[in-house]
């Protein structure tokens, strides 16, 4: 979720958090984690596929924002 | 004129929209599935509520890339009427026919109840028979109905008359306690530039007989229908 985007998710866990004593907890946002396994000819290819796709289904751009990390796997 | 429901792998409430168009206002009305690549011969298109594809990964996400999708896209653009109720006014702003993004409601539970909607912008296809300031009775039953818009987008829609409806009290007021979800000004409503794309939360199909509590609804579906017959005429002269 974006910065400015109130997630009531995360203050449903932060209050929670507080409830079991972690006082020292400020704030919490609940995002969503996706694995992909793709194929690519390397790293830059890689990055384009993720990218077009996070920006025309993974994530929508009005409330939420988004970021990678590429791994190579295991063929 | 004939009326197209999307029926969605997860819609439910495609049943109530073919009740209300066959039953109620006793015009012609087929369903079209998820993967048709047209919409047919039909003049109005009526994006059901529900929980397409289980509202996995967002809701209205998946629905709103779906072949049919394309179809309503092509039909909208040549200026033809839209109107996505609940889950279907989630797949129209997935698909970016219209402005803005619904999620989760500020206090995370699911609301199923009866509210009053107020008439914003009484000049649209889908609100000409109404007027300003009317408030219409009919049911919400959502999880994710949380409208945001970021402040430009927001002062872009006031200006160009693209907010349709708000929740208000009995009385006509805008207050936090008529908003059953935490919308961002309490609208739960709108359409998109040229006004033949709408889309809201509440469920006016679900409120067009006395025998559910309201007869409300019936106002957007008549305005539909005589904005059509207006063009139609226009269009014959």
């Amino acid at each position: 979720m974006k910065k400015e985007v109130h997630d009531p998710q995360g203050s449903a866990v932060e209050n929670s958090l507080q409830a079991l004593g972690y006082n020292n907890v400020q704030q919490v946002r609940v995002g969503k984690y996706l694995e992909l396994i793709l194929q690519a000819s390397g790293h830059d290819d890689a990055a384009v596929q993720v990218e077009d796709m996070a920006r025309r289904l993974l994530s929508n751009p009005v409330i939420e924002d988004f970021s990678y990390t590429l791994e190579e796997a295991e063929v | 004129m004939k009326f197209g429901v999307i029926v969605f792998p997860g819609s439910n409430c495609d049943l109530d929209a073919y009740h209300l168009v066959r039953d109620v206002l006793k015009k012609p009305v087929e369903y079209i599935r998820h993967e048709a690549r047209t919409v047919g011969d039909c003049d109005l298109i009526i994006l059901p509520g529900g929980f397409t594809y289980g509202d996995y990964l967002r809701s209205g996400a998946i629905a709103a890339r779906s072949p049919v999708m394309g179809a309503v896209a092509d039909f909208a653009g040549r200026g033809g009427l839209v109107l996505g109720i609940c889950n279907g006014f989630q797949v129209l702003t997935e698909a970016g026919l219209l402005p803005g993004a619904l999620y989760r409601n500020n206090h995370l539970q699911f609301r199923c109840e009866q509210v009053y909607v107020r008439v914003e912008n009484p000049d649209l296809p889908i609100t000409l028979q109404a007027s300003r300031g009317d408030r219409l009775k009919m049911p919400v039953a959502h999880g994710d109905g949380n409208f945001y818009a970021p402040p430009e987008l927001l002062s872009e829609l006031e200006e160009n008359g693209q907010i349709v409806f708000r929740y208000t009290d009995r009385d006509g007021s805008i207050t936090k306690e008529a908003n059953p979800n935490g919308s961002v000004d309490n609208i739960c409503g709108v359409c998109n530039r040229s006004g033949n794309v709408a889309g809201m939360m509440p469920h006016p199909e679900r409120a067009g007989e006395q025998i559910l509590g309201s007869e409300d609804g019936l106002v957007i579906f008549n305005s539909l229908l005589e904005h059509f017959e207006r063009r139609e005429v226009r269009g014959g002269a």
